[in-house]
């Protein structure tokens, strides 16, 4: 008896370590997405995912990540694995530069077929071999009209108003955030320059005490409910707030935004190919496409979708700006390995600076200071009391 | 059933996913991100994120001491009610502690923003709005709040097993309230004081769901910077090497707040 | 002195109630701002149960709450006994490894599991580590101090020659195990298997850095859509929940106070009858 319960124990150990294995016959994709990323049937829009559920069979387990960096960790750190992610463009080029893409098979994606020559033979993915575009958009200013006067909008230098010290939010990813400063500086938004980078830098630190926060998704209830009036933000999610708040605006900032295109990819360690990407053709469907779209208002890369949407969103000047305008966009192109390091330190000085006062350091010195008085001066009183003990005691 | 041997399957898995998990920490620490190689590097850049471990243990001390402040006298008086008043009472202390402490936070949110309740309600009042939210107070409240609990329950199990008949001998020979509390009272709490400390002080050091959600873009904690670096910037080197450090800095305050507790146990006892 | 403590505590519990008194509200809003209550309304819970996400959700939850508690507070009986049964050396040293997880702060404990569930993933080239597995070890592993640490004084309390009575008394060793050392130590393991159990029903910390997508638990998900507007069908959620658990705690109390009772007039009839008889 006395060695069984021991042993027992061990065995259920090892047990519970085993992988929980899932049942074969149903198929089950794992898809990684941007939040507020896809309709799912809010306000009598489709629901895509239980729509590709109903129409081939096959479940979709749908996670959420909010900004590309986010998503590079996770599939970096290991431990799980995706079948359809949607990255954007320059993080598939470091995507397919460090072989973590699976290349696509396109005779099971018939629908790309459909796709707009303008969006294949992109920079970040040359010979299609990698992804299927789902939506491009712009990064323009959001402001609430109520508060933020008219005289002050047209540039970037918005964020950097102290009129509006406490109501502005920044974006919380490096990309975007270097990007804005750099436009600002008027320089190269894929820049490798160290010196040019700390400018950025510096230019963002400059910001950091006007900055209510640096977020990415809370954007939404913050903006709709005037927490903040003024954010940068993608325009498609501006469509989104301004159907809540219609006091919401928006502008392209003259310096130039970023113009940005998210496509599906297949990460290597994929457990279902081709339910993969069955479900990348399935986002792919002009008809789908059209609803998916019309609901987020990101602008879709599918020129026949735009039959199935709402005429007034695709006729909208946010979603599918003119052509002058969109001269002024630049994309982002994949910065070499050591350049990403650089910025990710870099951001994270922005992050962590500032904040400590000398107050709160100069009170912790205190702090030990006096510990220490206190260890030093009851530990000689102690000595002395036990000495006299002592003395009492041999007397 | 006197066996020894019933602790190893214990030993065994603290070993697999305690000691060796410290041990992969410490191996990261000191590993180049990029090439893997040993490197004194990550430990060596810690200097940078010293002023914000600073900030991090100067909030949670004062956190861990107003919870002292304020969960003894309550701790004192549910060890003092009735019996059945007492489980009743610490119930009620124990029970916010089952809701998910991000909603519990998230609600304070909606209390304290701009546009929130006490502000709608200030201005409906024809006042200006305070700024409640986003400054050190504000993360300080979100600490104390959700770590009282924490606070009162040793501190009330401590209280509680005073013996009685002490207080009457120290009246007996004298002893006024205030000598009585000061003399007899505090130095037998002592023990529930510091694991009291200890239980509000580690989780509030290194929290970063209160500093994100109450704070502002200037009261990043090191939990912060610790999730962003497993999080959204791949660097697990960097966050294991702040890790390192927050757990000798978190072994050095206890140690320190123990030593307080040894040396008044034996003055107790001289 | 002693009324200034009285309201005191008043303030006190009230300061702790205050999220809970927003959070019920907000469940009867029909608004999306917790902040600005515009009409009072049901179409939140309807909405919760109709709702296909959250209720498997919380499923998960208490699925593995359940299971580690069960397994932790085996394992760390177990463990307690062992300890009980050690040279003052040895106990100082396994109290010593108790005391690791319980001083560490969470985010560590997250951050290590998660370090060594990606490094034997490798090892093992297993892709997909993460998910019921890996949580549900990280969830035994940090409730495992606890049930130990309230199991360990009741043992201490016991007195040794409880056993050695069953045994003279012809209990086979198993018998006086079972019949007298598990029964002295129960108050110690219930309350170490409900401490556990909440703990793990309310982690997020160390979930969030072991959860894989396979399996999510109900915090994980919350923090996940609090970078989203939060939907008022979550505070339904835990209202209902609150609700549920202040029931069952008040229940409890008054059956403990009635328990109580009864023995304390039982004692006093036994006493009166002692007297009768003598």
């Amino acid at each position: 008896m006395k060695r069984i319960v021991p042993l027992l124990l061990c065995a259920i150990m090892i047990f519970t370590m085993l992988p929980v294995q899932a049942k074969a016959d149903d198929v089950t994709i794992n898809v990684y997405n941007w939040g507020q990323y896809i309709s799912d049937g809010t306000d009598g829009y489709i629901d895509v995912n239980k729509a590709f559920t109903e129409k081939t069979g096959i479940k979709v387990n749908y996670m959420t990540f909010d900004s590309n960096e986010t998503m590079y960790t996770k599939l970096k750190t290991g431990g799980s694995t995706y079948d359809v992610i949607i990255p954007s463009d320059y993080m598939i080029a470091r995507l397919i530069a460090e072989d973590m893409l699976e290349e696509l098979d396109y005779s099971n994606i018939p629908n790309y077929a459909l796709v707009d020559e303008a969006y294949k033979n992109t920079s970040y993915d040359p010979e299609n071999k990698y992804s299927v575009p789902y939506t491009w958009g712009t990064v323009g200013v959001i402001y609430n009209k109520k508060y933020v006067s008219e005289s002050d909008i047209g540039s970037w230098d918005l964020l950097w108003n102290e009129k509006y010290s406490g109501k502005i939010l920044m974006f919380d990813n490096p990309r975007d955030a270097f990007a804005i400063a750099e436009f600002l500086l008027g320089i190269d938004i894929n820049s490798e320059d160290q010196d040019e980078l700390r400018s950025a830098t510096y230019k963002l630190i400059e910001q950091k005490p006007l900055v209510q926060g640096y977020v990415m998704d809370q954007i939404f209830s913050k903006m709709e409910r005037e927490e903040a009036w003024i954010a940068p933000y993608y325009a498609g999610d501006y469509l989104l707030m301004q159907q809540e708040n219609p006091d919401l605006g928006f502008y392209f900032p003259k310096e130039g935004f970023n113009l940005f295109i998210d496509a599906a990819c297949i990460p290597k360690g994929c457990q279902n190919k081709a339910a993969a990407e069955a479900y990348i053709n399935f986002l792919c469907d002009p008809e789908i496409s059209g609803e998916n779209l019309d609901y987020l208002g990101y602008s879709t890369p599918i020129s026949e979708a735009k039959q199935y949407m709402d005429p007034e969103t695709a006729a909208s000047e946010i979603a599918y700006p003119t052509e002058e305008t969109l001269s002024n966009g630049r994309a982002f192109i994949n910065l070499s390995e050591d350049t990403s390091r650089f910025t990710d330190s870099l951001w994270l000085q922005v992050k962590t600076q500032g904040g400590v006062d000398t107050y709160a350091i100069v009170c912790m010195c205190a702090v030990v200071v006096l510990l220490a008085a206190y260890f030093i001066i009851h530990g000689v009183r102690r000595k002395k009391r036990i000495a006299n003990r002592c003395k009492r005691w041999k007397q | 059933m006197k066996n020894k041997a019933l602790a190893a399957p214990y030993l065994v898995w603290m070993a697999l996913f305690t000691i060796v998990p410290l041990a992969i920490v410490a191996y990261y620490a000191f590993t180049d991100a990029a090439t893997g190689e040993f490197t004194f590097a990550n430990i060596a850049n810690l200097g940078n994120y010293m002023p914000i471990l600073i900030k991090s243990i100067w909030l949670a001390l004062i956190s861990s001491l107003i919870c002292i402040v304020i969960g003894y006298p309550v701790a004192y008086f549910i060890a003092n009610c009735k019996e059945t008043t007492q489980r009743f009472l610490y119930m009620l202390v124990m029970l916010p502690m089952c809701i998910s402490f991000l909603l519990r936070t998230l609600a304070w949110v909606a209390l304290t923003e701009d546009t929130g309740i006490i502000n709608n309600f200030i201005t409906a009042l024809g006042l200006q709005p305070l700024p409640l939210i986003r400054n050190n107070g504000a993360v300080v409240l979100g600490m104390v709040y959700n770590y009282l609990p924490y606070m009162i329950m040793p501190l009330y199990t401590v209280i509680m097993k005073i013996d009685r008949r002490l207080i009457e001998a120290a009246q007996d020979l004298g002893c006024n309230g205030v000598n009585v509390f000061k003399r007899v009272i505090l130095p037998l709490s002592v023990p529930g004081i510091i694991s009291g400390f200890t239980m509000v002080f580690v989780p509030a050091v290194s929290t970063f769901y209160i500093s994100q959600k109450l704070g502002s873009s200037g009261t990043t904690l090191i939990g912060d910077v610790i999730e962003s670096q497993f999080k959204t910037a791949y660097n697990p080197n960097l966050g294991a090497a702040l890790s390192l450090i927050l757990m000798v800095m978190i072994f050095i305050c206890i140690g320190v707040m123990n030593r307080f507790g040894d040396e008044e146990e034996e003055v107790v006892t001289l | 002195m002693k009324n200034f403590n009285k309201v005191f505590t008043v303030i006190v519990l009230l300061f702790l109630y205050i999220p809970m008194i927003v959070l019920a509200v907000g469940s009867f809003n029909s608004g999306m701002d917790i902040a600005v209550f515009k009409s009072f309304t049901f179409d939140n819970y309807k909405e919760l149960f109709r709702d296909s996400v959250l209720l498997p959700l919380l499923l998960n939850s208490v699925i593995v709450a359940l299971l580690s508690s069960i397994f932790a507070t085996i394992l760390g009986t177990c463990a307690a006994l062992g300890i009980h049964s050690m040279g003052p050396r040895l106990r100082r040293f396994t109290m010593g490894v108790t005391n690791i997880p319980l001083t560490n702060p969470e985010i560590v404990t997250g951050v290590s599991l998660a370090l060594l569930f990606a490094f034997v993933g490798t090892m093992m080239k297993i892709n997909n580590i993460l998910g019921f597995a890996t949580l549900l070890i990280a969830h035994i592993t940090f409730n495992l101090p606890y049930v130990i640490l309230s199991v360990m004084p009741k043992l201490k309390q016991m007195d040794p020659n409880l056993r050695e009575a069953a045994l003279d008394l012809g209990c086979t060793p198993w018998q006086a195990f079972y019949k007298v050392v598990i029964h002295e130590i129960t108050p110690g393991i219930v309350s170490g298997a409900l401490m556990a159990f909440t703990m793990s029903l309310d982690d997020f910390v160390i979930s969030y850095f072991v959860y894989g997508p396979r399996f999510v638990t109900l915090p994980v998900e919350i923090y996940n859509y609090t970078k989203k507007p939060l939907q008022p069908k979550i505070y339904a959620l835990f209202t209902l929940l609150f609700a549920a658990i202040l029931i069952v705690m008040v229940l409890m109390n008054l059956l403990q106070e009635r328990d109580a009772k009864r023995s304390r007039e039982n004692r006093r009839a036994f006493r009166r009858g002692k007297k009768v008889g003598a």
